[in-house]
């Protein structure tokens, strides 16, 4: 988990993408479950951020470790 | 000396262009013969890409060229993630997708798993197993409506045969409830085979004397099973969910010939949706914006799916 939050703070690209795959499946999630009409109302912007984010971190250094 | 083909290609080219070519660097060359697929797919692909962006904050409509047109900020935006009505139809597009992917995934892997085991017409059965796929979704739409048929349809006989109930009792895609189903239904028929063969090709891939080393370690069946072909299909597996999925996301001719969206709205999923907006309501703004959310929608997905997949073929 340590190595998780050092990896965010250290701009390192796995646990970014991670970070980046879980917004993406959480905003696609809220847009198409049956429960929560506010949820369906923002997802398109948490997945846009996911996505953006994605394509961004994708560029950072991989962990050496 | 025999003549290689790259001097028989130096000899072919024509003078002209010979001389004019000559000096340039290979880098150069390369860039020539990349340029035409470059130029294509800027103008088909990236091109459109960006215009749907631009006209998705604009009240553009395609009927009305002559009308102006106005930048109307994020408003489309709002306006779809606040309409009740394409939550509903984004529900329906989840459960097509969702329960078509798990059929398919289930049914495709279980047939590659019967057909890779060597049998008396195994050929014969992959063909007719296969027969469907080949077959235009619009054509199977259509015909499928017949066997959909309450008072005619081999289907609803079907049914009636295992089950008991009266064939005429039941509409597949005349009742809200089973409608939704009905289209899971032909879908999976008809690309099953696709998963099969994606399957098949990994099963065929796995080496036997993986096999027999196993079987010398004295593993059981279920243990090989588990333990060599799960983890040695899955990436195929994954990579036929990955266009199954993408696919189904986008399903819109099977849909229309089948139930047309009906009863109501209940099948209605977001690409006949779309194409209703677009060019039967003619709220080309509006539809852009639609567009945009369900592209960014695919694209994230399909980057995480991706990004899984490798991880998978890395292992």
């Amino acid at each position: 988990m340590s190595r998780f939050f050092s990896g965010l703070l250290r701009l390192r690209r796995g646990p970014w993408e991670m970070v980046a795959s879980f917004l993406i499946a959480l905003g696609v999630f809220m847009l198409m479950q049956p429960w929560i009409f506010v949820a369906f109302t923002y997802s398109f912007i948490v997945t846009l951020v996911g996505t953006v984010m994605f394509i961004a971190v994708s560029h950072f250094p991989e962990d050496p470790r | 000396m025999s003549e290689t083909v790259m001097d028989r290609v130096a000899k072919a080219t024509p003078t002209r262009v010979a001389r004019r070519i000559k000096g340039l660097s290979d880098r150069a060359i390369a860039w020539i013969f990349v340029a035409p697929t470059i130029f294509l797919l800027l103008a088909v692909n990236i091109f459109p890409l960006i215009w749907t962006i631009r006209l998705s904050f604009t009240n553009f409509k395609a009927n009305r060229p002559n009308l102006d047109v106005k930048w109307i900020g994020l408003r489309n935006y709002e306006r779809i993630l606040t309409d009740s009505d394409i939550w509903i139809t984004m529900q329906a597009t989840a459960h097509f997708v969702f329960w078509t992917l798990f059929f398919e995934v289930l049914l495709g892997f279980a047939l590659a798993w019967l057909i890779n085991r060597k049998f008396r017409g195994n050929d014969l059965w992959t063909t007719i197993i296969v027969l469907p796929m080949m077959l235009s979704p619009a054509v199977v739409g259509n015909f499928w409506t017949f066997l959909y048929q309450p008072q005619i349809g081999l289907f609803n006989y079907a049914i009636s045969f295992v089950t008991g109930i009266d064939p005429t009792s039941f509409s597949m895609i005349g009742d809200v409830a089973l409608a939704p189903w009905s289209i899971v239904i032909v879908d999976t028929w008809m690309w099953t085979p696709f998963v099969m063969l994606i399957c098949l090709a990994g099963l065929r891939s796995i080496p036997d004397t993986i096999y027999e080393a196993a079987e010398c370690d004295r593993a059981s069946a279920w243990r090989q099973f588990w333990t060599i072909t799960v983890p040695m299909v899955l990436p195929f597996l994954m990579l036929a969910v990955l266009f199954r999925g993408i696919e189904n996301f986008k399903m819109f001719d099977l849909v229309v010939q089948l139930t047309g969206g009906g009863p109501g709205s209940t099948t209605e999923l977001t690409s006949i949706n779309l194409k209703r907006e677009a060019f039967e309501k003619w709220r080309t703004g509006y539809s852009s914006a639609y567009a945009i959310i369900l592209f960014v929608t695919v694209f994230g997905l399909a980057s995480i799916y991706v990004k899984a997949l490798n991880k998978v073929k890395e292992r």
